[in-house]
């Protein structure tokens, strides 16, 4: 209410904090950053409970489909691999709740943190990240940034409406520190990666 | 409920995982005992937090569980903080950028609705928790909404949020286990990141027992959290509005961005079409460069985990969407022109005061009686009603392990001392405080009258420890054993050793 917002703001006005408050600079903090950023990805995400796929490279896609070993729909949101249902400007959120397996392709990955980006110009319908039971991700290597500072320096911020950081699957350890893959949204999280 | 699983849920090793948020070492709870209850509220009252604490206390199997629990989690903080060369630097930044941040909090503020609004958000203002309320409601009246998905918010829980949206017919389905446990127990949150830390496995068990139907002799974690999966996930997906909270809110992107473990934050709002951002005017900072050091920090102190398995940034509604954010004030104006407690908004709500406070992790955070428990509970709450939480900051050691651990280096344990002396020239002090201090101060302030009673507190030590020592000053130092008191005073021995061997060399 217009009201409130001019009584917030104003009141905020009327307060003084004592001393000088400049706007810090922030380093980058990635001079120990290592030349294999692939090596750290790995160790990261598996850390947060993610699944390295083994690359092949006579055949890029048969980890994918070997990955994919329960019934269900497939969705796929790369051109690399053939879902068994499509997306299309009709598709509403909830349409994806029967999906077993999703392949998505992450816009880029972190290190330090085992994370992956997703916008919504990579799950086409946003809810492709968290609906299915399962998520199999490509990451393009060359793709991997070090550090959290040096993945808010990436254009996607001020592109999409909407960006994730997905490290790892779903989890909870609400109930006595027990940690349970699946609390909500997905169950497993496996990454392969292929440019 | 069915009691089989899916296979991801079971270690294939039949070992227990611990990454995450999980604790480094299984913990599990080996008898069955009824829960200690919270504090007991008597309108506005002054809460008797050591009431509460006694009876936590005295339920032996929870008082263990909480504390191993909690310790567990400040251990895994420690061991995040020491792999991380620049840990004290991002310290001293996010300090200063809270700040920073707060000293031009009408400027943010502004810029932020600007951006905001300028990429499709709707943005709200609201003076309090009942003004927050008001706008939900009328934002889901107008639009036909019976059921609301949400995800945790403290700030929801300081306007009484879901007691509201009861009284007036709109079902709130909270989706974060912790916080699910809590609502299907109608109990407020415990902590600000495990809101159900002080039960059981087997009081949850009979919990969703009782309201989803689960087996009531099952009390394996894995099976309740899958139960609590199935009986919600058709309700997210019927929900006609979601709702989360906001951990940080960008200024100059007009961005928003939410930190969970379980992605119900991702689910609530993305799967209906509507989404409601209630937000706290303190969670606001500058720009991109700034919140790497934030979320660094966040689950690190928090868990002991790296980052929250989710970390979602929300920018603008989507193709079809709509999208609101409510930022509301709440007391935190006031509180900004407070000298000595205006810091205390730099807080980011990790619990990590509250995982290495001996009193909050042998009492449970519903001992507090109060929205935010533990130390920082214990400098926020007199700012909201400084009568009914006026014995609250008598509940510390004031062992400034809470400072010490603080992401953003909040003085925790000075802001204690502090309230206390407000609280006492406010007259804000209980009977029996008010007459051992003035007695306190009498002898403190003379030396003669202080020496003389030093032998006959040496006597209480040993002979008055209920009178003296146990009472409501000194909430913590029940079941604690006092160091043995010695024979003499300092002052005697003096005379004795020193003074005769002194005579001894002159002679």
């Amino acid at each position: 209410m217009s009201g409130s917002r001019e009584a917030i703001l104003g009141a905020i006005r009327s307060t003084h904090l004592q001393g000088e408050h400049p706007r810090p600079a922030v380093p980058l903090f990635d001079q120990a950053a290592p030349a294999d950023l692939k090596a750290l990805f790995q160790k990261s995400l598996e850390r947060m409970g993610g699944k390295m796929l083994l690359t092949d490279v006579a055949d890029p896609m048969a980890p994918v489909r070997q990955a994919i070993v329960k019934p269900g729909p497939v969705v796929s949101c790369v051109p690399e691999f053939e879902g068994d249902m499509k997306i299309t400007p009709h598709t509403k959120p909830t349409d994806i709740a029967p999906v077993e397996y999703a392949v998505l392709r992450a816009a880029f990955g972190v290190a330090e943190t085992g994370s992956l980006c997703f916008t919504e110009k990579q799950l086409h319908v946003n809810t492709t990240g968290f609906l299915p039971q399962h998520l199999i991700v490509l990451l393009d290597p060359a793709q991997i940034v070090y550090n959290l500072h040096n993945a808010y320096q990436r254009p996607e911020w001020l592109q999409a409406h909407y960006a994730v950081f997905q490290s790892g699957p779903s989890a909870t350890a609400d109930i006595e520190g027990v940690l349970v893959h699946g609390a909500q949204g997905v169950r497993s999280l496996s990454v392969l990666f292929q440019p | 409920m069915t009691a089989e699983l899916h296979e991801e849920l079971t270690d294939p090793h039949g070992e227990q995982l611990d990454h995450g948020a999980a604790s480094s070492r299984p913990l599990k709870s080996r008898i069955s005992e009824p829960q200690p209850r919270g504090a007991k509220i008597r309108g506005n009252r002054p809460v008797d937090q050591s009431e509460a604490a006694n009876r936590f206390m005295a339920a032996t199997e929870h008082e263990a569980m909480h504390d191993a629990r909690l310790w567990d989690l400040r251990q895994k903080r420690d061991k995040e903080m020491h792999g991380i060369e620049e840990w004290e630097e991002l310290r001293n930044l996010a300090s200063g950028i809270k700040e920073h941040t707060l000293s031009k909090l009408d400027y943010y503020l502004e810029l932020f609705e600007k951006n905001a609004t300028a990429n499709g958000i709707k943005v709200h203002w609201a003076k309090d928790g009942a003004e927050h309320n008001a706008i939900v409601l009328e934002i889901l009246r107008s639009r036909g909404v019976e059921r609301l998905i949400k995800s945790k918010s403290m700030l929801t829980e300081e306007c009484g949020f879901r007691e509201f949206m009861a009284h007036n017919n709109v079902e709130v389905i909270e989706t974060d286990l912790g916080e699910r446990i809590q609502q299907l127990d109608d109990e407020a949150p415990s902590h600000v990141v495990v809101p159900a830390v002080h039960k059981l496995r087997t009081d949850v068990a009979s919990v969703f027992a009782k309201t989803i139907g689960s087996d009531p002799d099952n009390a394996d974690a894995h099976y309740l959290t899958e139960c609590q999966r199935e009986a919600t996930r058709p309700l997210i997906l019927s929900a006609q509005a979601g709702m989360t909270g906001g951990n940080f809110v960008v200024a100059e992107t007009g961005t928003f961005v939410v930190c969970t473990n379980e992605s119900n934050a991702d689910l609530s709002a993305n799967t209906p079409p509507l989404h409601i951002a209630s937000i706290g005017i303190e969670k606001l900072i500058p720009g991109l460069n700034e919140l790497p050091v934030f979320i660094r920090l966040l689950s690190r102190s928090a868990l002991g985990s790296p980052i929250t398995q989710y970390t979602s940034h929300f920018r603008g509604p989507r193709e079809g969407g709509e999208m609101h954010v409510v930022l509301v004030d709440n007391g935190r104006s006031e509180r900004l022109g407070m000298e000595k407690f205006w810091p205390g908004l730099k807080c980011i709500r990790c619990g990590a005061c509250m995982n290495t406070c001996p009193v909050f992790r042998r009492s449970g955070g519903l001992s507090y009686g109060a929205t935010y428990a533990g130390p920082i509970g214990l400098i926020i709450d007199p700012t909201f009603n400084v009568h009914k939480y006026r014995n609250l900051p008598y509940s510390s050691t004031m062992n400034g392990s809470c400072t010490n651990v603080c992401p953003v280096k909040i003085n925790i344990h000075e802001q204690i001392a502090d309230w206390r002396k407000t609280l006492a020239g406010e007259g804000e002090i209980s009977p029996v405080k008010k007459v051992m201090m003035k007695a306190a101060g009498e002898v403190l302030a003379s030396p003669v009258v202080y020496r003389a009673s030093l032998p006959l507190g040496r006597s209480a030590l040993r002979h008055l420890p209920h009178f003296m020592l146990y009472n409501k000053l000194n909430t913590w130092g029940r079941k604690r054993d006092i160091p043995e008191t010695p024979k003499q005073t300092f002052n005697e021995w003096y005379r004795r050793n020193r003074k005769s061997q002194g005579e001894g060399e002159n002679s």
